[in-house]
């Protein structure tokens, strides 16, 4: 502030210096007189809503009134959706994945089986999916999320042998880079699950899961690749190491498919997207709908086998298998219903009780006004 | 530093210590005496605060020394050296931003700086140096060079004048760039130095550089062959200011005492004290809060990661691995680098960004009370100027006025009204016929159709003539160019009800003080004219057409303290007279008493009626009388030390035993527009308080005429005059009086309740009057218990009353009394308004200080930090603009820490989930952008152009002031409602967030969504809740307000895409890689967002109606109000602006 004071005063002593310093006076006053513009005076043309009881009461009613039906309806296609969930982890004795649960090793080479048997009381109808469930994981912790390159599983071929230091202590394996690096990658998911329908004639028939579809498709297709394309994959992974948790390499993820081995394996993709809490569920199998007649699922005893690979009684952790129909608004989730129900609700409850406490008020204010 | 080292130069000499010797033209002074050179700064001016080599080191340095970018600086080193969730560029890139435009700011006003020293050092000047002219550089000065300076050129240092092109050893210089005054001052060169300046051989000695612009004293030691050295004793008449400009002198030599940052004017620019605003105090209340809000997560946060570490299989759970070096690392060093990981990731809630919004929201801001084209005054053709934007909403905030009486509440437009010659009362009056011819019988008219000796009125004539230090403008081209109110022609049209008169003499007169113009002109009226002053003799045409010549012997000039001037003149036929002009206070005791009764009458009548009155004496001095003063005047002029005392000692002795001539009365007008202002200040709650150094009844009629005494109006009046009533002793009737008053106002007042009804006219009102002789016994007691009881009892009578008059005080008695009040209870908000130098003491002490551009000079605007034309723009100034800012300000400062704490609750909310890792919510960029780009560009444009109320109807309205004072908006209860807002939409935004991820099945295709998923609908609730959130508090939309709003909204839904639609080669990882069109694509996300948003808006729109109901009633009845007002305006504006019927001593408590 002092330093412009001070430099209009030296211009004001040179300005009168000037041999002509009336006319520069002149015109120095000239340019002093403020713009008429409604900006600089302030006077832009403005909207002034006023929020007045007339205006905002009806609103709640519209909010009231919209709200009320979207919540009905969501309530209603969530109360539709079917779900099942069964817990495998073996903590209770009596429990099939008991053994498996307890004699859980890293050195085990055979994977240790265990099947429960569950029954479904109503027919899935449209497609069904299938989800793990993971409890106490912490998916989120700061550590786990960051610990991953991005650029390696984008197929960057500096990264494949040099990941990032992220991905530390998870980077390097005997001297040799771990392809997919990182905490996230090593701890993927392993167990093996596989469903059983049991007629009414005690057979078990497979039912057939999709495993592609389950990730993102901008991941799958963009944000994932593998070095070098999707061919050779031994070749490309060369040099590379395995994760140390993982009893095979990446390229041997899916080594039936090459659209779906290596890094864009999908349930390898679905599973480096870090879940948001640490009780989570990520998908797994997608069980299509064969005809139209037919529900996808019908009623009835099934089976589920799992290779239990994945130890997390460590952690006191559990393991869930779902399955759950979809709806156009996802899973199924009483809260958004019953938010949108109360809410609407609330709103249109308050509108009511403002409007007779309006009314009242106002005709009493008004006429107390009028001797005024 | 120069003073150390001329310390040693002149090593015991203790005398010399204070002062300087140079030496003329570089030549040896006395030959007897080695000359060392003394070395003195050369006549480089330094503005600037940097060069190119130290600009980048020490201007980060002068940076980082604020608080708030110091706090920002540690944040990011922690992010550097720590591990820490979030990298450094999310904090290090605002600060960097912060840094740069600050550095480019800063670096900018440098380089003009810069600019502008190089202008004025290399600007060509001419020394004479043996004889010859050389052109040199101005920063090659050296002191003690002679310098010649042509007309219109600026002094390149300051010099002493040796040499004048004119004939009566004179020039003129206009000092319009160092204070404003631009009217021409006469400099004198130094009495009977030699007319050749090479020969001339002396030495000035002279005091040490001071930054008084008007105070130099130094002596001249003329040395002449071998014969004793000849003194001439130096004043400021002979001091030529750097800065100021040669006017009407062709050309002038003079040598150079202070040279380049030593010059009156660069020791002048010093920065001022920099207020700080009760705003930015609240500010930092808040910060402090938040700060502890900061602390106690991050240590809630540690604290809880490690009990729940301690759990078995938590800590480190076999798919989760510790890298070595974390498991090496010390457990209390890794607890405390958590702690400081905590911080680092929950510091957003102090956002660096607010400084720069509040900045950038003060600096633009107020640009709009210098557009503000109201405050233009055509007369002088300028509007407001803003010297610190620091201030703005303190305007808002004023709670005491003090004010400025003469050319504030008054016009300063001095008009000769009447004058009284021995007690004759002679009244001008504007019939031209009556003016005819120079017959002085038609002029005066007196109830008792008499008049004084012809004599005497001659006398008195001569005495208004003579006693003054008025020029007379030369040539009426320039009295054209001379724009400045100081300058009043004698035509003047300007001036209302003087009818142009018919004078053959185009003729203007030049004074520092529009009094003195008054009564020459005022003389003129009567028949006697001042021509001029030419070489010491001052040439008067009078009655008969003849030319009257008087020696000018001395001037024994004006100063405050004294309160009169007089001249000593010698007559043709050899008299020697003094003419003495002068308050009555200070005239009546220095003539004989029975003189004064004559006229104290008249006096003290016209004092009423709100004119200023001056006495006027004469006295005859012998030739023994003359011989004695003019010794002592000389020596007292020659003295080196204490020369103001010694000059003081002598007028004193001088001024004695006159004689009483006569009085005058000339009318200050009030401002246009006076009594409603201050009405409408004190309808907006502000006390006004006038301090003045008038006279107790002018001062009173004035304060009578603008309406802050009413007719009701009681009067408590603690003055010499009621002191002295009693009959006895001072003390204790000043003991009583003070308690009298206190009972009266104070204790029997009913309770007010807190400024609600205080002002209605059911309760008495009171108006205190004091003077600055009683003030000083009320302020400096003798015994210091009573001292501080007086004071609160002075204080608490003064807070209770309406109005309060402080007459006949010191400049600095001003700002003491300013001081008192600030530093009071509650320590209200104050305000000062003046346009004189005398005010700028206390316009330098008041929170704000406004300046009048008056009459006196532009020091008062200078030191000021708003100048405005006139006095009616302060009511624009402080009910509309200061309202406006204030409520903008507030809410930009609840609305930053509110929309920070929504902010970053989620992110503490989801340390509860993800095991007190640190991991963000939120990715970097959002982190990052969310105060630079997303929320800045709304509020900051609410800040600038929200106008919850019209500026018409807050003007209509001054009650509407009442509602933000006491800083209402940012108290601690709207700060805890925001803050509980802030608490409720974090909350809300995360568990609403939080139950729809119970199931991350959120596509129709049965994909699930991840962490960063969660994050961008907590995100984008939270971005789309606090801008709507602020469209709803906006009250004024303008196509601006409605850009930004919906602009930000729509950028950053674009910026969503672009940032996740692209596999951005730069970062490490591609955590928001289509998530936000992946959440765009799911139908719940979409509920979710809608569903929060209007929940947490529904609070707000709750409390509108539940607030509304008053509201529109309560604005009918201010308009009913406003309507009843604007009845009365038109009247009372019609009223006759001084009010000569009122009968104030009926109402005054005595």
């Amino acid at each position: 502030m002092m330093a412009s004071s001070y430099n209009a005063k030296e211009e004001d002593g040179h300005h009168s210096g000037a041999p002509a310093h009336g006319g520069a006076a002149a015109a120095a006053a000239k340019s002093k007189k403020p713009d008429n513009t409604a900006f600089k005076q302030q006077r832009l043309p403005a909207w002034q809503p006023i929020l007045t009881a007339g205006t905002v009461l009806p609103a709640f009613f519209v909010i009231g009134l919209i709200f009320i039906p979207i919540g009905i309806g969501l309530f209603v296609t969530s109360n539709n959706i079917r779900e099942f969930e069964i817990d495998y982890t073996g903590v209770d004795v009596d429990s099939p994945c008991y053994s498996c649960a307890r004699n859980f090793s890293w050195n085990n080479t055979a994977p240790c089986l265990c099947s429960v048997d569950f029954t479904l009381e109503q027919p899935f109808e449209s497609n069904v999916f299938m989800y793990y469930g993971l409890s106490n994981f912490y998916q989120n912790h700061r550590r786990y999320v960051k610990s991953r390159d991005d650029s390696q599983l984008y197929g960057d071929r500096s990264a494949l042998t040099n990941p990032s230091k992220e991905c530390e202590p998870y980077r390097m394996s005997d001297g040799q880079a771990i392809a997919p690096c990182g905490a996230i990658a090593n701890s993927l998911f392993n167990d093996t699950l596989e469903l059983y329908h049991i007629d009414s004639n005690g057979t078990r028939n497979t039912i057939p899961l999709v495993k592609k579809g389950i990730a993102w498709w901008t991941d799958k297709h963009v944000k994932f690749r593998n070095p070098g394309g999707n061919n050779n994959l031994t070749a490309a992974f060369r040099g590379t190491s395995k994760p140390v948790n993982w009893r095979k390499p990446v390229y041997d993820l899916d080594p039936s498919d090459p659209d779906n081995n290596g890094f864009i394996n999908e349930d390898f993709i679905v599973w480096m997207r870090t879940a948001a809490l640490p009780t989570f569920r990520k998908l797994y199998r997608i069980i299509q709908k064969k005809a139209v007649t037919t529900p996808t699922l019908p009623s009835g005893r099934y089976v589920l086998n799992i290779s239990y690979n994945y130890p997390v009684l460590s952690f006191d952790g559990r393991k869930r298998m779902i399955l759950s129909t979809i709806s156009w608004m996802g899973g199924k989730n009483p809260f958004l219903g019953i938010a949108y129900i109360t809410v609407g609700s609330i709103c249109f409850f308050l509108g009511v009780v403002l409007l007779i406490i309006h009314h009242k008020y106002d005709t009493r204010n008004n006429s107390a006004d009028i001797p005024n | 530093m120069l003073r150390r080292r001329l310390n040693r130069l002149f090593g015991g000499d203790e005398r010399r210590v204070e002062s300087r010797t140079i030496n003329v033209g570089h030549r040896s002074g006395s030959p007897n005496e080695a000359i060392i050179p003394p070395k003195f700064c050369d006549n480089r001016i330094v503005s600037s605060k940097y060069t190119v080599w130290n600009f980048l080191p020490k201007n980060l340095f002068e940076q980082f020394r604020r608080i708030a970018n110091f706090y920002f600086l540690i944040i990011f080193l922690v992010q550097v050296i720590v591990d820490t969730p979030t990298s450094p560029v999310t904090s290090g890139l605002p600060l960097f931003f912060v840094i740069t435009v600050t550095a480019i700011k800063q670096g900018y006003e440098d380089w003009l700086r810069h600019k502008a020293d190089n202008e004025v050092n290399k600007y060509p000047v001419t020394v004479l140096e043996d004889g010859r002219r050389i052109r040199k550089e101005s920063e090659k000065i050296k002191v003690g060079d002679v310098v010649e300076v042509e007309e219109d050129e600026t002094f390149p240092c300051d010099l002493i004048l040796l040499q004048s092109s004119r004939d009566d050893d004179t020039c003129f210089v206009t000092t319009a760039s160092l204070d404003g005054e631009s009217n021409h001052k006469t400099h004198y060169t130094v009495p009977d130095t030699e007319r050749n300046l090479e020969s001339l051989n002396a030495t000035i000695e002279c005091e040490e550089p001071q930054p008084d612009l008007y105070k130099f004293v130094g002596r001249m030691h003329i040395y002449t062959n071998n014969q004793e050295p000849a003194v001439r004793s130096l004043g400021p008449e002979n001091l030529l200011l750097k800065g100021a400009t040669l006017k009407n002198t062709q050309k002038i030599y003079g040598v150079a005492v202070y040279s380049g940052m030593e010059t009156k004017m660069a020791l002048n620019y010093q920065g001022k004290s920099q207020k700080r605003s009760a705003v930015e105090k609240s500010i930092n209340a808040f910060l402090l809060v938040y700060l502890c809000i900061l602390v106690s997560k991050a240590l809630v946060c540690t604290t809880l990661k490690y009990v729940w570490q301690s759990k078995p299989g938590q800590d480190e759970p076999w798919y989760n691995e510790k890298t070595q070096k974390e498991k090496d690392t010390n457990l209390y060093l890794k607890m405390f680098t958590d702690f400081l990981s905590f911080m680092v990731l929950f510091n957003f809630i102090i956002p660096v960004s607010m400084y720069v919004t509040v900045e950038m929201q003060k600096f633009l801001g107020s640009f709009f009370i210098t557009w503000d084209k109201d405050f233009f005054d055509p007369e002088i053709k300028e509007g407001a100027l803003v010297n610190t934007s620091d201030l703005n909403e303190e305007l808002g905030q004023v709670e005491y006025v003090f004010t400025d009486k003469t050319g504030t509440l008054t016009q300063n437009n001095m008009e000769f009204i009447e004058c009284c010659i021995d007690g004759f009362q002679y009244k001008y009056q504007d019939a031209r016929s009556e003016l005819d011819g120079f017959c002085v019988t038609d002029g005066p008219v007196n109830k008792l159709q008499q008049k004084a000796g012809r004599e005497r009125e001659e006398l008195f004539l001569r005495a208004l003539c003579l006693c003054h230090t008025v020029q007379v403008k030369e040539s009426p081209e320039q009295a054209q160019d001379q724009v400045d109110g100081l300058t009043d022609q004698v035509d003047d049209l300007e001036v209302d009800g003087e009818v142009p008169y018919p004078s053959q003499e185009q003729r203007s007169f030049i004074a520092s003080s529009p009094d003195e113009v008054a009564l020459v002109k005022g003389a003129m009226r009567y028949g006697f004219t001042f021509l001029g002053l030419e070489s010491k003799s001052m040439k008067i045409l009078n009655r008969n057409n003849g030319v009257e010549m008087y020696e000018l012997l001395h001037v024994l000039n004006f100063d405050p303290v004294r309160r009169r001037m007089s001249v000593i003149v010698r007559s043709k036929s050899g008299d020697t007279l003094l003419f003495c002009k002068g308050a009555d206070s200070s005239i009546f005791p220095r003539v004989r008493q029975e003189e004064v009764e004559r006229i104290r009458m008249h006096v003290e009548r016209n004092a009423t009626e709100g004119y200023r009155t001056l006495c006027v004496a004469y006295k005859c001095l012998s030739a023994e009388e003359y011989a004695q003063a003019d010794e002592g005047l000389r020596e007292a002029r020659l003295a080196l030390q204490n020369r103001e005392e010694k000059l003081m000692a002598v007028y004193n002795q001088v001024e004695t035993g006159m004689s009483l001539i006569g009085a005058t009365a000339v009318e200050d007008r009030l401002q246009e527009e006076a009594a409603e202002t201050m009405e409408a200040l004190q309808g907006a709650g502000m006390k006004v308080w006038v301090l003045t150094g008038d006279k107790m009844e002018t001062a009173k009629s004035t304060c009578y005429a603008c309406r802050l005494f009413q007719r009701n109006t009681e009067l408590l009046e603690l003055t010499v005059r009621t002191l002295e009533d009693g009959g006895r002793r001072r003390e204790e009737r000043l003991h009583d009086l003070l308690n009298e008053y206190h009972k009266k106002a104070v204790q029997d007042a009913p309770p007010a309740k807190a400024g609600v009804t205080s002002w209605s006219s059911a309760n008495q009102d009171y108006g205190f009057i004091i003077d600055g002789a009683t003030l000083s016994m009320v302020l400096n007691s003798s015994s210091e218990s009573n001292s501080s009881r007086y004071k609160n009892l002075f204080l608490q009578i003064c807070q209770n009353c309406t109005a309060v008059l402080c007459c006949r005080m010191a400049p600095l008695q001003k700002a003491q009394i300013v001081k008192m009040v600030k530093n009071s209870k509650g320590s209200p908000i104050t305000l000062s308004i003046g346009d004189g130098a005398n005010d700028v003491s206390m316009i330098l002490e008041a929170h704000v200080g406004i300046g009048i551009k008056g009459k006196e000079g532009r020091q008062a605007v200078r030191n000021s930090d708003y100048a405005i034309p006139k006095l009616k723009h302060l009511k624009k100034l402080l009910l509309a603009h200061g309202h406006l800012y204030y409520v903008r300000i507030a809410h930009l400062v609840q609305y930053f820490f509110y929309k920070n704490l929504c902010f970053i609750l989620p992110q503490f909310l989801y340390q509860f989930f993800c095991g007190y890792s640190q991991q963000p919510l939120y990715d970097a960029a959002y982190l990052t952008m969310y105060n630079i780009c997303f929320t800045s560009m709304p509020i900051l444009a609410y800040s600038l152009l929200e106008q919850h109320i019209c500026i018409e109807v807050l003007l209509d309205n001054a009650t509407l002031y009442r509602e933000i004072a006491k800083n209402a908006t940012l108290r601690w209860r709207p700060f805890l409602y925001w803050t509980l807002l802030g608490v409720f939409h974090g909350l809300l935004f995360f568990f609403g967030v939080r139950y729809l991820f119970s199931n991350p099945a959120l596509q129709d295709n049965g994909q699930v969504f991840g962490n960063w998923s969660y994050g961008t609908i907590v995100f984008t609730v939270l971005v789309f809740t606090v801008t709507l959130k602020l469209a709803l508090d906006t009250r004024h939309w303008t196509w601006i307000n409605h850009f930004v709003i919906w602009g930000s909204l729509a950028f950053y839904v674009f910026f969503s895409f672009f940032w996740g639609g692209i596999i951005w080669p730069f970062l490490s990882q591609q955590r928001l890689y289509f998530v936000f069109a992946n959440m765009l694509s799911s139908v719940s996300a979409w509920l979710v967002i809608i569903l929060l948003i209007l929940l947490s808006l529904l609070p707000e729109i709750l409390l509108v109606v539940f607030r509304k109901p008053r509201g529109p009633n309560a604005r009918q009845k201010e308009l009913v109000q406003s309507s009843v007002g604007g009845h009365q305006s038109p009247r009372s504006s019609a009223r006759p602006l001084l009010m000569r019927t009122f009968s104030d001593e009926s109402n005054t408590v005595i």
